[in-house]
């Protein structure tokens, strides 16, 4: 039966993706299932938390309510594209100094909004950064470590500061 | 001696051990796990609250031969998930007691397939009246548990309460409820289990305690403690609710698996973990309080009663807890109380952080704001008034052996919040503004550790030990799950063993690996815990010294090289240490008398609300919470404790309504049962006052459910400084809100309408 499916094309972090499934099945089990992209999570399948945030063609959305179907032709990013030749992101490595993981489910979706948002806007004022992350539940952190994270990414993007400033601030 | 000499690694900001795996989407939680040839498995639960199993019927147009079925004739031990009393079924046996408590577990190699087959089943039931409420359950016109449906009482009595009444100057009485709150952790429950009749049973999964999962699983096995492992896998966030339900999802998951004779993977979706676990217990508190003239407190008689649901589960140490916080961080000579937790037919209410705390706190510092009103006294200052000191005795009559700086710390949030001078702003500001601001305050502890003897009952075992030309491990059955239990105990293993934070790895939190160190639960793990690694840590070295000649000082690479030498004499090197109690501690379990908890962390919250008299919000403008937690031993990772507790604080007091219909939660998605997001949690200021606990690790104490026990009552008593209207219960949704604040301006302006 499975060959009867329609062959979606589409790519993944930069690489190429054929996925033969059912038009309809969710792209947050296409990537978890079908690719083996764990980092993506599902926490309420209904589009409320966004742990399953990925980027499609520039913008967030939730992958538990992406038809496989609309992913044809598109370009998706997920958690584990972020990371470049093994060096963390600079949102990773702000996340990592600054507290803004705890339990870790929601940071793959939390990271891929915060990416979103400073791409828009390389310097987002706190209530910037409180709407850019408003779809994006963590229950751990109480969010202050995170909007610390995102400000300290967004800082270190602005003004790539020589390394003996940065130790000094 | 744990006290506050230099020290390298601990107290410093280090990064959180397991971070980066978690920012690269590497680590591995249990719905990314797979198992050769895995089946999946899903519940067929009860649609009713009470009542007799009659007949489970299987629909035909279902291939059942593709399905294993379990029900409880499948179990080949004690049908009984092992907590304090073991009354709940691991599935229902001919009666069930709650809505969708389990009846049958179905598996199949796919899961698409399962929705289907669980509507398939058909159960008929003889229907029996169910019981909702406490008052309901108290009046034991219907019985649904045990004799009585009293789950558990409490009968704390510190001089005679009765002697003062008449005497007393003021007396002042209210009664203050809190609702059920859902944990809400963004990762499910699940579990994977394998079984086979050589090993027996492996589950692994989303958990806190893995010890507690191996209790239930070897009775429901009837199993050797060795062919039961318990494996924990990365935990997105617990918060108490995978304290018990864990043992009940990997009971189910294993009776699959021996049925399927495949591994089974069960992970729960949001609406079916919203339904079936557990929450926070619902409690109604009543206060009646003896002052003299000057608004010094005489006597204290509390009634407290909690809401259990339909099983005993952790309701007896939840209502301990409640007991014991619930006259709060203040001096009284005279304290009674009754406390008294009652079964009703709703899924058992269990452990959630604060256990019973955030529901007393709650009570006691809304009444000591209407307390203060009665007097016409500041809260401020009846609180001052009345703070417990060092070298004062407690309700339990423990005496304070180490300091007490309430004081110190609501100082310091009047300090850092500019108090008085915001609270003249309001007072100027309010009356001409549809929006009526107020600030808030609530004082209290919360007890560090297990209840009473608990500790020594559980009599941990913890240590480290140094494999091959490997690193040092921790070897613990506290688990991380977001709060750090990696990064600190490995700071903590790291500074006693003076080698690098990078040299020390976590052990696996796996049965077949670790030894039992205690429950991560009760805010143990940094002072219990920490300090038997602190103990485990200088043994080593003590034994390096002695057996293999380490110097003094040493590198850690000739540290590395006694190893082997040890290793070469001894066959291994292993540092165990069993827990002491600090001396002088007695607890009398039946009168409720002497040292409650070995420490007590101290906290001061104010909230800065506005309530828009015109839509009805309330919302938290700023927050400001003091603490003093013991020694700070990562000052990144304590402050996210304290700001994410407080976030589901505010989420408890203005947020999370748990809306039951017929027994059955109604509002079980995330779409209407809401939570606090990046835009509704306020500016958090967090400042420590930090004395080390000399019996604690590294001098910490407990700090993890601290910040949960503060935020609603602050909050509430903020709404009554800006409103000038008491509110006696929450969650205080908009809707909450209208209904009273319309009434009051309905008697104030009847002209208006």
């Amino acid at each position: 039966m499975s060959e009867s499916w329609p062959i979606v094309h589409f790519t993944v972090n930069g690489k190429n993706c054929e996925v033969q499934a059912p038009p309809l099945k969710r792209l947050l089990d296409v990537l978890r299932g079908d690719l083996h992209l764990t980092g993506t999570k599902e926490g309420c399948g209904e589009g409320e938390c966004g742990s399953c945030s990925v980027r499609m063609n520039g913008e967030l959305v939730n992958s538990c309510l992406v038809p496989l179907l609309q992913a044809e032709g598109a370009d998706v990013q997920t958690v584990e594209g972020l990371a470049l030749n093994g060096k963390l992101h600079p949102l990773q490595q702000a996340f990592l100094d600054c507290g803004g993981a705890q339990c870790g489910i929601c940071t793959p979706g939390m990271l891929m909004a915060a990416a979103q948002l400073i791409e828009r806007n390389p310097h987002p004022s706190m209530a910037q950064i409180r709407e850019g992350l408003a779809g994006n539940l963590c229950r751990c952190t109480g969010f202050m470590r995170i909007f610390e994270s995102v400000l300290a990414a967004a800082t270190e993007a602005a003004e790539p500061a020589p390394k003996q400033a940065r130790d000094a601030r | 001696m744990s006290t506050s000499a230099k020290t390298r690694i601990v107290g410093a900001p280090v990064p959180r051990k397991e971070g980066a795996d978690k920012l690269l989407g590497r680590a591995r939680y249990v719905d990314d796990i797979e198992r050769e040839g895995m089946w999946y498995g899903a519940t067929v639960r009860s649609t009713i609250p009470r009542g007799l199993i009659r007949s489970i019927g299987f629909d035909r147009r279902i291939d059942w031969s593709e399905f294993a079925v379990v029900t409880a004739a499948d179990v080949p031990g004690e049908n009984y998930i092992q907590l304090i009393v073991a009354d709940q079924p691991c599935l229902a046996d001919g009666q069930v007691n709650h809505c969708d408590e389990a009846i049958l577990l179905l598996a199949h190699p796919d899961k698409h397939k399962l929705r289907e087959a669980v509507d398939a089943v058909r159960v008929e039931y003889d229907p029996l009246p169910p019981i909702f409420t406490i008052e309901e359950s108290e009046r034991q016109d219907r019985i649904v548990w045990g004799t009585d449906n009293l789950l558990k009482s409490f009968l704390l009595e510190k001089g005679d309460v009765d002697s003062v009444w008449r005497s007393a100057a003021h007396i002042v009485e209210g009664e203050y409820r809190t609702g059920a709150q859902e944990h809400l952790y963004i990762e499910n429950n699940g579990i994977i289990a394998e079984w086979s009749a050589e090993t027996g049973v492996t589950v692994w999964g989303s958990l806190q305690c893995p010890y507690y999962v191996h209790k239930t699983l070897i009775k429901i096995f009837d199993l050797p403690d060795e062919k039961v492992r318990v494996v924990q896998t990365e935990t997105g966030g617990a918060f108490g609710g995978k304290e018990d339900y864990p043992s009940t999802l990997a009971s189910h998951a294993a009776l699959l698996a021996m049925k399927s004779n495949h591994p089974v993977k069960m992970v729960y979706d949001r609406m079916e973990d919203l339904a079936a676990t557990t929450k926070r217990h619902p409690s109604r508190t009543r206060h009646r309080t003896a002052l003299d003239k000057d608004g010094k407190l005489l006597a204290m008689d509390i009634d407290l009663a909690t809401d259990g649901g339909a099983y005993a589960t952790l309701s007896s140490t939840v209502l301990s807890r409640a007991t014991l916080h619930a006259p709060g961080p203040y001096s009284c000579p005279n304290v009674r109380i009754h406390a008294k937790s009652w079964a009703t037919n709703t899924v058992p209410y269990g452990a959630f952080r604060g256990f019973g705390a955030p529901q007393a706190v709650f009570a006691l510092e809304r009444h000591m704001d209407e307390i203060a009103a009665a007097l016409g006294i500041d809260p401020v200052a009846l609180r001052l008034r009345n703070f417990l000191h060092e070298g004062d005795t407690t309700a339990t009559e423990q005496v304070m052996r180490e300091p007490v700086i309430m004081d110190k710390l609501l100082d310091r949030a009047l300090r850092e919040s500019d108090y008085h001078a915001r609270r003249a702003r309001f007072a100027r500001d309010n009356p001409t503004s549809a929006v009526k601001r107020g600030i808030g305050i609530a004082a209290f502890y919360h007890g560090s550790g297990f209840t009473g003897s608990g500790e020594r009952i559980l009599n941990s075992l913890a240590g480290v030990d140094v494999a091959p030309g490997g690193k040092v491990r921790v070897l613990v059955s506290n688990t991380e799950f977001g709060q750090g239990t990696n990064t600190v105990l490995t700071q903590v293993a790291a500074e006693a063993i003076g080698i690098d934070y990078d040299d020390i790895a976590m052990a696996a939190a796996d049965t077949g690996l670790v030894p039992n160190s205690g429950p991560t639960v009760a805010s143990r793990t940094v002072m219990v815990v920490g300090r038997l690694i602190e103990r485990a840590g200088l043994q080593l070295i003590t034994m390096l010294r002695e057996d293999a000649g380490l110097g003094a000082p040493y590198t850690r690479e000739e540290f590395f090289a006694a190893c082997e030498r040890l290793r070469a004499a001894k066959g291994e090197v292993v540092s165990l240490v069993r827990y002491e109690a600090p001396p002088g501690i007695f607890w009398d379990d039946q009168k409720y008398r002497g040292e409650a908890y070995p420490s007590y962390a101290w906290s001061i919250h104010l909230a800065q609300v506005a309530v828009d008299t015109v839509t009805f919000s309330a919302e938290v403008e700023e927050f400001w919470a003091v603490q003093e937690v013991g020694r700070v031993l990562n000052p990144v990772l304590a402050t996210g404790q304290i700001e994410g507790g407080i976030a589901q604080g505010i989420g408890y007091a203005l947020y999370e309504k748990v809306l039951l219909q017929n027994g059955h939660m109604a509002n079980n998605q995330m779409t209407n049962y809401i939570i606090p997001t990046a835009e509704d949690v306020p500016p958090i200021h967090v400042f420590f006052e930090e004395i080390p606990f000399r019996y604690g690790g590294y001098g910490a104490k407990g700090i993890g459910e601290l910040p949960h026990d503060g935020p609603a009552p602050a909050i509430v008593n903020a709404i009554k400084d800006a409103t000038g209207i008491s509110f006696h219960s929450i969650p205080l949704l908009p809707e909450d809100l209208f209904a009273v604040l319309a009434a009051h301006r309905n008697v104030e302006e009847p002209a208006a309408l």
